[in-house]
């Protein structure tokens, strides 16, 4: 009963921030100097305010900003977050024709990221002060501290230009024409590069983040007392070692899932990948106030979900927690 | 565009373009045309949409009645003839019999009728602009069009292509907003191509039209142009073979250099003749000390044109030191004031303005907006800023997008901002625009700089109405003197926009209009 209501209350608290975040939002991106009517006046060759003032008027732009915020407010209420300025479409249906490609690509790099991160950082922990140690941590901070794009790039030119394994970008061969088994595997291809890379970021920080909780909870008090019991050694890592060690990580892993739906514009862009990162700096060069808010909203609402789902397991690791919600 | 020594240079890695040579091979049918189009449009519909990526997508898909060839000289499209009357005042074109919409549905002269008094007007400044000096159009019969002037306006025949005079189906068209138009999606046109599937973010395919109004055409059976955002990407998947054509702009000027050198790789400097790209440093003539025609012939001085092409822009394209690029009708460079790069002599005139500087060796400060283009026009903005500095002068250089960009400019918020303009072959067309004085109020124009000479304007309006060519060109020269004198725009150069393609690719470039023209005659070799 209690958990009810601890995750009743935390919903409650994700409905209030959702709504700080949407109307924080409105505000941000009219921050930006220019509107859609100048972009859209550019595209069809008609900078005049003739023109200008139609597109502010049929997209109600010219009316005052509260006004434009209360009727903002009451459609995202019923879940409509309007049309795209530019493309005209509905932004949602922009999004969900994105998402998969992003989805597909942030988890395959979450996945990627926690193995290799946590099983590395367990290893350099186990071997701390070893060449092992040293070779996981500097290669760690050798990718956490270069640029992704540039980990991209010099990615596509050894293995796609100089080796000729994996394709340089793009989700799918354009124009492969490829069904089932054959298009799964090409999917696949494509995606090799530009999961890993931007996976590689973060195993750095799930390395360094393992390693050091690792080395923390094993000279806690607990475990000399697990070994002086006599409980043999692999029992003592996972069960009392991993365990504890574990639950900064979960904290990190659950930050950084929900960024990975909006965070993977650099990598997407390098890669050529179609996804919701690529379309929200689109949208922002371009003044899609509407497709830029839903995205915000969309990746807004995955980061509070995670978090939401990291509460509730921290809870289930952790029953401390429960207590003081 | 480019200088002969450096195309010379990259012909000697990679032969240049059989597509300016008579082929004697025979064309073959059959085939995918890979392409690149970047940023990827907003639409495929040139109607709505004319900047670049639009243009280049939907010219296979609407045509205008008119294409140019790469001599300038107008070509039958949909237009199978055309006649214009000694005085000027009556242009007559016959339309192909046999030309149909995507749809099924013929190709009138009622949907000319629509697209030059209803359409064009509705959605395209320029051709706003341009029909204004007709009176009346009138469909004589099913396939005859008669435009009657009010005064004869001989650089009429240019708005005509695809972009300026882009023809739009009337039975979807007529009685709808064309910005909300459903149709805008899916595109129908005349055109050899059809639009087929859009996959936003990956790519745009378009498939041949079978009922084409020219036989045997188009060659190719699809296009795909893919989207890739990355300058580097689009390197690469030229490199790796993942698309078959780099056009002018898809990649940074110091990269085609070095893709020129690849194996079965050609260029060509064909294929812009008709847009004839002029860049320059727009100046804020309400600002002092730009109002002074001596600050501006000294920032004139101040710059080495050589260098920016030489270095800045990898060798490609010619210094231009004027209004018109050498290619326009009625240019005339023999006219032309001319400001030799001289530190001296700019800092001189400086003097002679009683500009002094302070004691930290500035005179006066400008702000900077450089072109959101990529990474050369942001050097060029550095080359500026360094020779300005050389003279006293300090450049605030603000990086910034396009939106802010056209926002500022409209505003008027600026000193000096780098641009490039299509200057089009008849300078009644875009010239005419940038530098009348009806058109320099804040957030209206094309005149950006506020630049004021009522008796110039009063020129140029006579030159587009004047039909006798003789008189025409005394008049564009003498306004060519008189702007070369006042400097009210910093030209620089004309822009080398190379075309790198495989060797496969034949017949790329058919006419002045390059890639952005149908591509019905283009054909892959075995």
């Amino acid at each position: 009963m209690r958990q009810l209501e601890f995750v009743v209350a935390r919903l409650l608290k994700v409905v209030l921030v959702m709504f700080g975040i949407v109307v924080l939002n409105f505000f941000l991106v009219r921050l930006a100097p220019g509107d859609p009517a100048t972009v859209l006046a550019g595209e069809a060759g008609a900078v005049d305010p003739q023109f200008m003032s139609e597109v502010r008027a049929r997209y109600g732009l010219d009316r005052p900003i509260h006004e434009q915020l209360a009727i903002y407010v009451r459609r995202v209420a019923t879940l409509d977050f309007g049309e795209s300025y530019r493309i005209q479409r509905p932004a949602m249906d922009l999004i969900a024709e994105r998402l998969p490609a992003t989805l597909l690509l942030s988890l395959s790099a979450f996945v990627f990221a926690m193995a290799a991160g946590v099983a590395l950082g367990v290893l350099a922990a186990r071997r701390v002060g070893r060449w092992q140690d040293m070779a996981i941590s500097v290669t760690a901070l050798v990718f956490f501290a270069m640029p992704l794009f540039w980990v991209g790039l010099m990615a596509i030119l050894l293995f796609s230009v100089q080796l000729g394994w994996l394709p340089a970008y793009g989700l799918e061969t354009v124009g492969g024409g490829f069904s089932g088994l054959r298009r799964a595997f090409d999917i696949a291809a494509h995606l090799v590069l530009p999961a890993t890379t931007l996976g590689l970021f973060y195993v750095a920080i799930y390395v360094r983040m393992t390693r050091a909780s690792v080395l923390e909870v094993s000279r806690l008090d607990f475990v000399r007392t697990a070994r002086a019991k006599g409980i043999r050694e692999p029992r003592i890592w996972r069960r009392h070692i991993l365990k504890n060690a574990l639950l900064p990580v979960i904290t990190l892993a659950s930050l950084q899932a929900g960024s990975l739906v909006g965070g993977a514009v650099v990598t997407e862009t390098v890669f050529a990948w179609p996804g919701v990162g690529r379309l929200a700096f689109e949208a922002l060069g371009q003044r899609d106030y509407n497709l830029l808010l839903a995205i915000f909203a969309v990746t807004s609402a995955v980061v509070l979900l995670f978090n939401l789902v990291a509460d509730i397991v921290y809870s289930l690791v952790d029953p401390r927690i429960e207590a003081r919600a | 565009m480019i200088s002969r020594r450096q195309l010379g240079a990259l012909a000697g890695a990679a032969a240049l373009s059989p597509a300016l040579a008579a082929h004697a091979e025979e064309p073959r049918r059959g085939g995918r045309l890979n392409l690149i189009v970047q940023p990827e449009p907003a639409s495929a519909f040139i109607g709505i949409n004319r900047l670049g990526p639009s243009a280049f997508v939907g010219s296979k898909i609407n045509e205008g009645l008119l294409s140019f060839g790469r001599d300038l000289k107008p070509r039958p499209m949909l237009a199978e003839s055309w006649e214009v009357s000694p005085d000027g005042l009556t242009y007559v074109f016959r339309l192909r019999r046999n030309a149909a919409w995507h749809d099924g549905r013929p190709f009138t002269s009622a949907d000319v009728v629509y697209s030059i008094t209803e359409f064009l007007p509705k959605v395209f400044s320029r051709s706003r602009a341009v029909f204004t000096n007709v009176d009346r159009v009138t469909a004589v019969d099913a396939h005859t069009v008669e435009l009657k002037m009010k005064h004869p306006f001989p650089g009429l025949l240019t708005v005509f292509e695809r972009s300026g005079g882009t023809m739009v189906p009337r039975h979807i068209y007529e009685g709808t907003d064309p910005y909300r138009n459903p149709a805008n999606e899916k595109p129908i046109g005349t055109g050899p191509f059809k639009f087929a599937e859009w996959r936003r973010g990956s790519f745009i395919r378009l498939e041949r039209n079978e009922n084409y109004w020219q036989p045997d055409r188009p060659y190719l059976d699809e296009i795909y142009f893919h989207v890739v955002p990355d300058a580097n990407g689009r390197s690469v998947a030229f490199e790796t073979g993942q698309v078959d054509v780099l056009r002018g702009g898809d990649v940074e000027w110091f990269e085609v250099r070095r893709l020129a050198r690849l194996p079965e790789v050609e260029v060509t400097e064909a294929g812009w003749e008709f847009l004839s790209p002029l860049a320059w440093f727009n100046l804020n003539l309400r600002n002092p000390p730009l109002n002074d025609v001596r600050f501006r012939r000294a920032l004139s001085h101040a710059i080495d044109r050589n260098f920016i092409v030489r270095t800045i822009f990898a060798g490609f394209g010619t210094p231009c030191d004027g209004p018109m690029t050498r290619g326009m009708a009625f240019s005339d460079p023999a006219a032309w004031t001319t400001y030799k790069y001289d530190t001296r002599a700019a800092i001189a005139l400086l003097d002679e303005m009683g500009l002094r500087p302070g004691r930290d060796g500035i005179r006066a400060e400008l702000r900077f907006l450089p072109l959101p283009y990529g990474e050369t026009w942001l050097r060029l903005g550095d080359y500026l800023r360094e020779r300005l500095r050389a003279i006293g002068i300090r450049l605030n250089v603000t990086p910034v997008d396009m939106p802010t960009l056209v926002q500022r400019v409209n505003a008027g918020d600026f000193d000096i901002f780098s641009n490039f303009v299509y200057m089009l072959p008849d300078p009644a067309m875009n010239f005419t625009q940038v530098y009348r004085s009806d058109m320099k109020a804040i957030g209206t124009s094309s005149n950006l700089g506020g630049y004021d000479n009522p008796e110039l304007t009063a020129m140029l309006l006579r030159a587009e109405r004047t039909q006798d060519r003789a008189e025409r060109q005394r008049l564009y020269t003498e306004i060519q003197k008189i702007l070369t004198r006042d400097v009210p725009i910093l030209w620089t150069h004309e822009i080398g926009f190379l075309t790198l393609h495989r060797k496969k690719v034949r017949n790329l470039m058919a006419t002045g209009l390059g890639t952005d023209d149908t591509l019905a005659d283009t054909w892959l070799a075995g």
